[in-house]
């Protein structure tokens, strides 16, 4: 609350101020906690609980930067991450030997990123001829086409059992599945996307595009491409959804048609709302708050007497209350609180604010 | 129609050539040479009525989210969830009280009655709001997902069908013809399918005729073209919505009793057909009932089609239709562009 209050009178000599100086106090106490944490946290926390976390954050971001800088809510982007994940099972090596290729890391990655991002584009290209709503009915229809066509192409996707033992690289001589070196390589991996999505938001692209979800007419007789800006947003916002689809395979070990059902698309759409749609934090909020109910659900469902099944129910009706009463999800009640509290703080002290 | 001959002379004899192709189909008694490459007649028929019948289920499904969606612009995801709940509350009435005919107007009723708190208490407290309206369908559809898998459990359930409708009827179409002796065996197909093939015909045209022959289908057709203006002429807007809402729920009640007579009910089948209704509006055109059903009509015959031909690429055959319909005309074969 005292940061709070002391920002406005220091914004003025916030230019002078050397730029890790200008960084509010709790960045820096998340960040410490969060780069620390290993020393605390056990492997349960730190490979189930926070690596899934920031994938599910990372997938969450993809929709987030669709929905919340271009206006387009896809259902899509966990097919995205599915098929850079699949693409790894199938270039690089796997537990099901006559269908996977076994090529090494540096070729497999980057043809990954590749494929899922022309996947992202020709969907988007298709996705983008409607607007609004539609696109959340398109893209649904689309996800769900690709899940069926994986559970029934064997060829090349392997049906229904998918890819066991779908390992990292041991890049450096380390086991990357350990849970410290995975829990360090996806916060890197978070907090890479994550910075990326704040510095495109104010790149020219960024504005554009954001510019383009406010009014695309005005944009278009601005002279700026509407369905290109368009397009190359769902391309863009493929790179986050593969980074997270790739650690989610190697996570799991495994990826198969289950992965990316067309529940697993709602939750993503679920895990960006709660957390609130309109900042790149929000995602990874959202996912915390679903992967720590996802986990303690037995805990909580049998304190109050409920069966461990009703998961969903709980995440449902959260989702529902969610969307009833505060639409911009979590951080949009954070705002409102903390609007509240400066209006009370300047009705004490008769500061105008 | 003579305007389109002149017009589009070359399209127009495609057309007629496609057609008159696809009767001799069904028509004819298949020569040898056909039947070697193709398989035998019957197979081709039966996937083709299959098709149809799947056609008529979907677009009773379809047939209320597409009015919803065109009067209210509410994207309702929870559809499929009242396709199923339909489905197991028919089940329940059929099997309790051993009429399957009085399960209808009792389902129709309850889930009309669903659709309509859901309209009344949730989404016209946040009309306009598009998106959240979507949002707030999906959690309602995560919720009763779960509801029903509590409540009827993970299994399978199917409704029997009644005595006068079990068994196949024959019909008018041959399926062989034997040259050597001159006998003609008719296609034998499942009556209850036929029966329900009628059924979705029938109500379809009553639709058809309550939206273009009556005050009330004036006021329907009237809060599409433009709801503002329709509200500030004084009509109790709100009256028509939440019609509409409750005659499409209770719609899409029916049909999955329906879905649960020809195939069966379990969780997921909510999704398929949620599914199943999206990209017939797609491929139709939202909003627009005779699309639904043309919609309907293709996107079954494709799955059917493509599940005894192409058994692998069944799903990518549906997917293929709304791509190049997206591509080409992304209102939908006969929507409006607005």
């Amino acid at each position: 609350m005292s940061v709070a209050d002391h920002i406005p009178r220091l914004a003025d000599r916030a230019e002078q101020r050397m730029w890790f100086e200008r960084i509010p106090t709790r960045w820096w106490v998340v960040g410490l906690i969060l780069l620390f944490l290993p020393v605390v946290a056990n492997n349960f926390w730190l490979f189930q609980v926070m690596g899934w976390t920031f994938i599910l954050g990372m997938i969450g971001l993809s929709l987030m930067f669709l929905a919340g800088y271009g206006g387009m809510v896809s259902l899509l982007q966990m097919s995205i991450a599915g098929m850079a994940g699949y693409m790894v099972a199938i270039l690089g090596p796997s537990g099901v030997l006559n269908v996977s290729l076994g090529l090494s890391w540096w070729i497999v990655l980057p043809a990954a990123f590749l494929i899922a991002a022309l996947f992202a584009t020709i969907a988007g290209a298709l996705a983008v001829r409607t607007e609004g709503i539609y696109t959340i009915m398109i893209t649904l229809a689309i996800a769900a086409a690709f899940f069926y066509f994986t559970r029934q192409n064997y060829s090349v996707f392997n049906g229904y059992s998918g890819f066991n033992l779908v390992l990292p690289p041991q890049l450096f001589g380390v086991n990357w599945r350990d849970p410290v070196a995975f829990y360090y390589l996806t916060l890197a991996s978070a907090t890479l996307c994550y910075f990326a999505v704040v510095y495109i938001e104010r790149s020219p692209f960024g504005l554009a595009l954001q510019g383009v979800r406010d009014n695309p007419r005005r944009m278009a007789a601005l002279g700026f491409h509407v369905t290109a800006h368009r397009v190359a947003a769902y391309a863009l916002a493929s790179i986050f959804a593969s980074a997270g689809g790739i650690l989610l395979v190697w996570q799991n070990a495994q990826i198969a048609p289950g992965t990316i059902g067309i529940s697993s698309a709602i939750d993503i759409l679920v895990v960006a709302v709660v957390g609130g749609m309109r900042r790149p934090l929000g995602p990874f909020i959202g996912a915390f708050i679903y992967v720590l109910l996802q986990v303690f659900s037995a805990d909580i469902l049998g304190f109050f007497g409920f069966s461990v099944d009703r998961f969903k129910l709980i995440i449902g009706i959260g989702f529902l209350a969610i969307v009833l009463f505060s639409p911009d999800g979590v951080l949009g009640l954070w705002d409102r609180w903390r609007a509240q509290l400066a209006a009370r703080n300047a009705a004490t002290t008769g500061d105008g604010a | 129609m003579d305007n389109f001959i002149k017009q589009y002379p070359y399209w127009s004899l495609t057309i007629i050539v496609l057609v008159a192709a696809f009767l001799w189909l069904v028509l004819a008694p298949w020569p040898p040479e056909l039947a070697a490459s193709w398989g035998r007649k019957q197979i081709f028929l039966n996937a083709l009525l299959g098709g149809i019948t799947l056609g008529a289920l979907y677009f009773l499904v379809a047939a209320g989210f597409t009015l919803i969606f065109g009067l209210m612009r509410i994207v309702n995801l929870a559809h499929g969830s009242l396709f199923l709940i339909g489905g197991y509350l028919g089940y329940e009435i059929a099997t309790a009280s051993g009429s399957w005919l009085l399960a209808f107007p009792v389902v129709f009723i309850v889930v009309g009655l669903i659709g309509l708190l859901m309209q009344r208490f949730i989404f016209s407290k946040m009309e306009g709001e598009e998106l959240r309206q979507t949002l707030v369908s999906i959690g309602l559809s995560i919720v009763f997902a779960d509801l029903m898998l509590w409540w009827w459990g993970g299994q399978s359930y199917s409704i029997l069908a009644p005595q006068f409708l079990q068994g196949p009827m024959e019909l008018p179409l041959v399926s062989n013809f034997n040259a050597a002796t001159g006998a003609v065996t008719w296609l034998r197909y499942p009556s209850v399918r036929i029966w329900i093939l009628i059924a979705a015909i029938v109500i379809g045209i009553a639709m058809w005729l309550v939206l273009n022959r009556t005050a009330l289908g004036t006021l329907i057709r009237a809060g599409v073209d433009d709801r503002e203006m329709l509200a500030a002429s004084g009509v109790r807007i709100q009256l028509v919505f939440l019609t509409v809402f409750g005659f499409g729920a209770g719609l899409a009640g029916i049909a999955g009793i329906i879905g649960a007579t020809f195939q069966s009910l379990s969780p997921g089948e909510d999704t398929r057909f949620l599914l199943a209704s999206l990209v017939v509006v797609i491929v139709g055109g939202m909003g627009s009932i005779v699309g639904a059903a043309l919609g309907a009509l293709i996107i079954g015959v494709a799955e059917q089609m493509g599940f005894v031909y192409a058994p692998t690429y069944s799903v990518v055959f549906t997917f293929l239709i709304m791509a190049a319909v997206l591509a080409f005309r992304p209102q939908g074969l006969l929507g409006m562009r607005r």
